[in-house]
């Protein structure tokens, strides 16, 4: 053969494998799974990668959205922040994805925030976060500070008669901001600036004895004494392990943790810890019919029996969810009309009620308690009575006290201030 | 006659029967516990503490380990054990074996942590006068915090035919406790307060404090003064506390490093998979307690000693195929094998990943490594203590193994001078190889340390790396003591400052320190004198 | 012209690829409709754009490492402050089109209840001064590292691991909220440039020249330095460091010029690097990317400055498409490229090109770089 005709050959298998990849395309909705599936992060959020192909499994197997079939587009960032934005450009650009489901960590967000706007995509983030933040593009399916640190803080004051906090978290946005808030509300209810501890540490954070050891201290001065935690991810399980071996006992020195949730306690010998608390919004021991399918489906799947679920798992069931709802209602996926229409959808969730996307981008949930218990699961001690609407901007942060986030047309508007009437920044 | 007779049986069936009726005069109370919400679960506990029936302490017990559930159908209170998605119920009191329903058919009976506390002292209140001495002991510290008046006269008659002298101070202690609170007259009530500033630890204070908060004001300034000589007692100790504190984190710096300090210290591989060689020992004893979990749980407090051997091996064994697999083509390219180990370590994290997922995997603590030892006002972690004196086992086993074996002079050999030793005899090759192997193999070990303090997860690695080439190059590459002493003084150091600087800054000063003790000697706390310098 | 005297025929040809690719990216982005096939979409402007910033980012590594023997696995610091200054350029040009429409502070700055822009903040509303900054900074900070260093003459690995210690220790620091540069979330939410839009592909396109421009020039720049007398005693000094000191050169002046230039050079590619990607956080300073970057060099071929940029954009390439093809299982095939590389190229893909050469061609053919591998 000559060379023309190589080239001749090969051009026509190209444009036929073009042909046959559009041909393809016409007939799937693409759904982009954006999770650290290596890297520092991937220790939680490979989990979330598996339910999405789980939902989208389940999803195609009733029939698809809108008659059909969803394809996953999974691409790992990493856990490299700047990684996020450009993986999320090229589920946006290149493979043209309907919708976007990730990003754990604050800073992976605030990363891929501006590809989302600016290409208008469309993104369900699932994790409890600080909160300061409404997107038009983006949908945040986890708790909101209001949602989770606040029920906490009421339950121990009430409950357990605490009187002396330790503020615990690791250096960065959302334990800083959640501290913040948790401050100015424990001054309002009369707690005295002496009662409050606050310590950061940094990320990955090993060696606890000095930490423990004061906590220790701080709890010895006779009025009943609580830690609220935000420590992150992969310093918990030291940070356990340290109070359990210097014996800082539950019935003593409670901590309430927010991001400490089933999948971090199978890292764990949980038998000293019994007792230490976690808000969320939703916990594996969930007594529901829903959340026992949702279970057996989720072992089904995963293949391995000794595998848990977790309150992101929920987020990202409930976002799912309402994504397609949302679809079916504007019948088209065009991001325009799918964030009009989903404005007050509302979807089962696991905790046996349900949960509507508020006009804020935010969604209404339960608020539930655990008690860690000696198999790694949490017995539900408390649930608040009704929803909690997520509350983007926090009512006891100086800044943004006056600002609200409603998208809703004629407003549309992210960050609208109430106080001078105008919808400040970029939130246009 | 008659009326004797059926005086006789009746009284004999009634022994007979005593512990069926006790069973069932208890049931209706232990139903109570199933009320569904906390206050009426209390309620009931209470009720069962009440009826003075040893029966209900086992009861007690089960609740307090969350294994109560109601069944659904008919709203009794069993026994239930997990058995995979199911439960499997059994009777309370016979333990006879009911039925396995699925999660949806029994509701478990939650306990919250106040609850907790009322089954603790009902439970102390029942066990008080237990013949075994270490239920007793149990007792009378679930009385010291219940601190409840209404105990007093029980405690009382357990003080009065108490031996074991232990138990007798815990119990005199919860007595004064609770006489320091409530008691009658001032006068008591100061006693009792001497008695625990006696005591003079933490646990005392902060009882005093308790005391301080709302009494008399002479009460309230004998607790105070109490304080305040338990504080000045403390301060002291305080700083030892920090040092010994300090004493940990460097051993399981020294722990980390000391591998590194033969494969890079002594072999010049700059081994950015080192790491990886930790975590695969943390992998093993991982492995070796899941298999001792399914097949011989009674070995479970062997299970570290087993995984010890086993993590050396394995990890040696990878490190010895990565020496002959890539790093002998490397020699005296000592900034290519960064390079390469780099590659290796991305590779060994993925596999793992791969392996065993991204999540962290749980790795148990035996018996003997829990509690704390109290050592004056020291608190000594028991677990801190061991990995304290294993480090300190495993460094002084290498120097022996070094200076005393055949291997380790030809070691010594062919990184002195390797052209000589190869003309000796030695098999330089495999001096190579087995070098790399036994760095490996003791971090490995490491790996074993470890994974009681830190996660067990294919990140666990990279945690440590860079940690331990700051201790190999601070105290001097080549040198094992120098590590051994680069270890201690870091860990001291930052330990030290944390309390007054915090984690971060006390961990940034550290490493300027390094940086700036480089400068004054460029090859670290114990540089290698003679030629070998400027090879 | 001194700049050009040392390019040479490979330089030339490195040079004119460059400019081609600088012209016909923004020609096949803002001229070529969508449809076309060979339209270049914003998100391959972004990467070419991110790889010739990461290709500078390695020419810097490789004119201390290749040329001078400084092994610094600590160069991302340099990179990060630079990308650091932009981004408080960038953040201070935000202005009140901030969330919270605080006219002077930053977001994360009312996040926090900052009253005050702290000190260290004036002077970053103006660009020249910013650019001034991200060569100053770096280099200063270079400098002063490199004046002690050298003078003690730490060598080998020794400095090496205390140039990783200087990076972890800015990472900690620039971590900390209380430092006033935005913690772990770092400066992000840029809105634009000089004026321009940074969301606008004219503006892509006008970095990604940039870019290329800045690639060009410090080639030519490091061309011309290695190529001068200066250059021979750099490498006089990588070959044998104690002999030059005893012919009577002040081998840590040298080095410690080479260092400085080097490090502004790092901190030219971080500036360019953060208006492209959209954010700058202190996971930069991660001692993993700083040894990333020296495995670029190693990949592409250490001591002849084309193939440190080859290199750079050759494993950020495969980064690409295997996270995307093969995410569960790119770092197999990332690890095993570095593996491959140092036992079966030794010399870089270059090596590799230079062997092909001399085995197909003309024997006699000249080499673009000295045939030995320069002895530690």
């Amino acid at each position: 053969m000559n060379r023309p005709a190589i080239l001749a050959a090969a051009t026509g298998l190209l444009m036929a494998s073009t042909a046959l990849h559009s041909a393809y395309a016409q007939e799937t909705i693409k759904v982009g799974i954006l999770h650290s599936l290596s890297g520092t992060m991937a220790i939680s959020e490979t989990t979330l990668k598996d339910v999405m192909l789980m939902l989208i499994e389940q999803q195609n197997e009733e029939g698809g959205v809108l008659g059909m079939q969803l394809e996953p587009v999974v691409v790992d960032p990493a856990s490299d922040w700047p990684l996020f934005a450009e993986k999320a450009r090229e589920l946006i650009e290149v493979e043209g994805v309907a919708a976007t489901f990730g990003t754990w960590t604050s800073v992976s967000r605030k990363s891929v925030l501006p590809v989302f706007e600016e290409l208008n995509g469309l993104l369900f983030y699932p994790v409890q976060y600080e909160g300061e933040e409404s997107s038009r593009n983006v949908f945040y399916t986890g708790a909101a500070p209001n949602q989770q640190a606040i029920p906490a803080v009421d339950y121990l004051m009430e409950v357990e008669g605490v009187e002396r906090w330790v503020l615990e978290g690791t250096d960065y946005v959302y334990p800083r901001t959640t501290n913040k808030i948790l401050e100015a509300y424990l001054k309002s209810h009369g707690v005295a600036d002496e009662d409050i501890s606050i310590n950061y540490t940094p990320f990955g954070h090993a060696d606890w004895q000095t930490r423990v050891s004061f906590i220790k201290d701080f709890g010895a001065e006779g009025k009943k004494t609580a830690v609220v935690s935000t420590i992150n991810g992969d310093a918990n399980v030291p940070f356990y392990k340290e109070l359990a071996a210097q014996g800082v006992a539950a019935s003593d020195i409670p901590v309430v943790a927010f991001s400490v949730g089933e999948e971090e306690l199978a890292g764990l010998d949980t038998a000293p810890l019994v007792g230490h608390l976690a808000a969320w919004n939703y916990f594996m021991s969930v007594d529901t019919d829903a959340n026992y399918d949702f279970i057996d489906t989720w072992l089904e799947f995963i293949g391995d029996e000794e595998r848990v679920t977790n309150d992101p798992m929920e987020a990202h069931y409930i976002g799912f969810n309402m994504w397609v709802k949302a679809v079916e209602k504007a019948g088209t996926t065009d991001p325009d009309a799918v964030i009009d229409a989903i404005i007050g959808v509302s979807v089962p969730n696991l905790s046996g009620g349900y949960s509507a996307m508020m006009p804020n981008h935010h969604i209404t949930k339960p608020v539930l308690i655990g008690e860690i218990q000696d198999d790694g699961q949490f017995a539900i001690v408390y649930e608040t009575p009704g929803l909690v609407v997520g509350d983007a901007w926090s009512d006891y942060l100086e800044g943004s006290k006056d600002l609200i986030a409603d998208w809703r047309a004629p407003m549309s508007c992210g960050n609208f201030n109430v106080a001078t009437g105008t919808c400040g920044g970029s939130g246009s | 006659m008659r009326l004797f007779c059926a005086c006789a049986v009746l009284l004999l069936s009634l022994t007979a029967l005593g512990n069926a009726r006790a069973d069932e005069d208890l049931r209706p109370l232990v139903d109570a516990l199933g009320g569904g919400n906390f206050r009426e679960t209390a309620g009931a506990v209470a009720d069962l503490a009440a009826t003075g029936n040893p029966a209900a302490a086992p009861v007690l017990e089960l609740l307090r380990a969350g294994d109560l559930y109601t069944r659904r159908s008919d709203g009794v209170v069993v026994r239930g054990a997990r058995a995979g998605r199911d439960i499997a119920l059994s009777d309370v009191f016979t333990g006879e074996e009911l039925e396995t329903v699925g999660r949806r058919e029994a509701r478990q009976i939650r306990v919250n942590n106040s609850l907790r506390r009322d089954i603790d002292a009902a439970l102390g209140q029942l066990t008080l006068l237990s013949p075994d001495p270490r239920v007793r002991a149990g007792a009378a510290q679930a009385m010291f915090n219940a601190r409840d008046s209404a105990a007093l006269p029980l405690l009382e008659e357990a003080i009065a035919r108490e031996e074991e002298p232990e138990i007798m101070e815990r119990l005199i202690l919860a007595r004064a406790a609770i006489q320091a609170l409530h008691g009658e007259s001032d006068s008591v009530r100061l006693e009792a307060i001497d008695e625990i500033a006696q005591r003079g630890d933490r646990e005392a204070s902060a009882l005093l404090a308790t005391v301080a908060r709302d009494a008399p004001p002479a009460v309230t300034e004998a607790a105070e003064a109490g304080i305040a000589a338990i504080e000045r007692r403390l301060a002291l100790w305080n700083m030892a506390q920090n040092v010994v504190f300090g004493l940990s984190l460097g051993s399981v710096l020294l722990l980390a490093a000391i591998g590194l300090a033969i494969t890079f210290g002594v072999m010049g591989v700059i081994n950015m998979a080192h790491g990886e060689m930790v975590m695969l020992g943390a992998y093993t004893t991982f492995v070796v307690q899941e298999i001792i979990r399914t097949s011989a749980p009674w070995l479970f407090d062997w299970s570290l000693l087993i995984a010890l051997p086993l993590a050396f091996l394995v990890a040696g064994a990878v490190g010895v195929a990565i020496e002959r697999g890539v790093i002998r083509f490397l020699y005296g390219r000592p900034l290519e094998t960064l390079l390469a180990t780099w590659g290796l370590s991305l590779i060994l994290q993925q596999a793992v990943r791969t392996i065993f997922g991204p999540t962290n995997r749980q790795v148990g603590t035996p018996d003997w490594m829990t509690g704390s030892i109290e050592l004056g006002g020291l608190s000594l972690a028991m677990n801190r203590v061991v990995i304290i004196l294993f480090a300190l086992a495993v460094f002084a086993a290498l120097i022996v193994f070094l200076r005393r074996s055949r291997f380790g002079l030809h070691m010594r050999a062919v990184t002195q001078n390797r052209a000589m030793a190869s003309s000796m005899g030695i098999r330089t090759n495999w001096v190579d190889a087995l070098t790399f192997g036994l760095g490996s193999g003791i971090a490995g070990i490491a790996g074993v340390a470890l994974s009681q303090i830190d996660n067990v997860s294919p990140n666990l690695g990279q945690a440590y790396i860079i940690d331990s080439f700051m201790v190999v190059v601070f105290g001097g590459v080549g040198n094992l003591w120098g590590t051994l002493v680069g270890a201690m003084t870091l860990g001291v150091a930052n330990k030290l400052m944390e309390p007054w600087a915090g984690a971060v800054l006390a961990k940034i000063f550290v490493l300027v320190f390094i940086i700036l003790f480089i400068q004054k000697r460029p090859r670290g706390l114990f540089a290698l004198k003679g030629r070998a310098v400027d090879a | 012209m001194w700049l050009t005297r040392h390019i040479g025929p490979a330089g030339w040809t490195f040079l004119f690829v460059l400019a081609v690719v600088a012209t016909a990216v923004p020609y096949a982005n803002q001229l070529l409709p969508p449809d076309h096939p060979w339209h270049a979409s914003s998100y391959v402007v972004g990467l070419l754009g991110k790889y010739l910033t990461f290709a500078l980012l390695a020419l810097s590594v490789d004119l201390i490492w290749g040329y001078c023997g400084i092994l610094s696995l600590g160069h991302g610091a340099f990179f990060a402050l630079g990308g650091y200054a932009m981004g408080m350029y960038l953040m201070r040009q935000i202005g009140d089109r901030g969330v919270y429409a605080d006219p002077l502070l930053p977001d994360f700055m009312v996040f926090l209840n900052w009253q005050e822009l702290p000190w260290y903040w004036y002077g970053f509303d103006s660009f020249l001064f910013a650019m001034l900054m991200v060569m100053l900074v770096p280099g200063l900070l270079a400098f002063l590292f490199g004046w002690f260093a050298f003078r003690s003459r730490v060598t080998g690995v020794y400095l090496s691991i205390i140039t990783q210690a200087m990076t972890y220790a800015l990472m900690l620091a620039f971590f900390r909220n209380d430092m006033g540069f935005g913690g772990n979330n770092g400066l992000t939410d840029f809105k634009d440039i000089l004026g321009f839009d940074l969301q606008s592909d004219a503006t892509r396109c006008a970095l990604f020249v940039a870019s290329a421009a800045a690639l060009g020039l410090g080639f030519m720049l490091a061309r011309a330095v290695t190529g001068s007398t200066f250059g021979k005693v750099l490498v006089a000094i990588r070959d044998a460091e104690s002999r030059t000191r005893f012919l009577g050169y002040r081998v840590d002046h040298y080095k410690l010029a080479a260092f400085t230039l080097s490090a502004m050079m790092a901190g030219v590619a971080g500036a360019l690097y953060v208006p492209q990607v959209g954010i700058i956080n202190p996971g930069e300073f991660a001692p993993a990317n700083s040894i990333e970057i020296v495995v670029w060099v190693a990949v592409g071929g250490r001591g002849t400055l084309i193939g440190a940029a080859l290199g750079a954009v050759v494993v950020n390439y495969a980064k690409t498409v295997f996270t995307g093809t093969f995410p569960e299982y790119w770092l197999f095939f990332l690890g095993g490229l570095f593996v491959f590389v140092t036992l079966f190229m030794p010399r870089g893909i270059l090596g590799v090109a230079d062997d092909l050469r001399r085995r197909f061609r003309r024997p006699s053919a000249p080499s673009a770089r000295p045939a030995d591998q320069p002895a530690e």
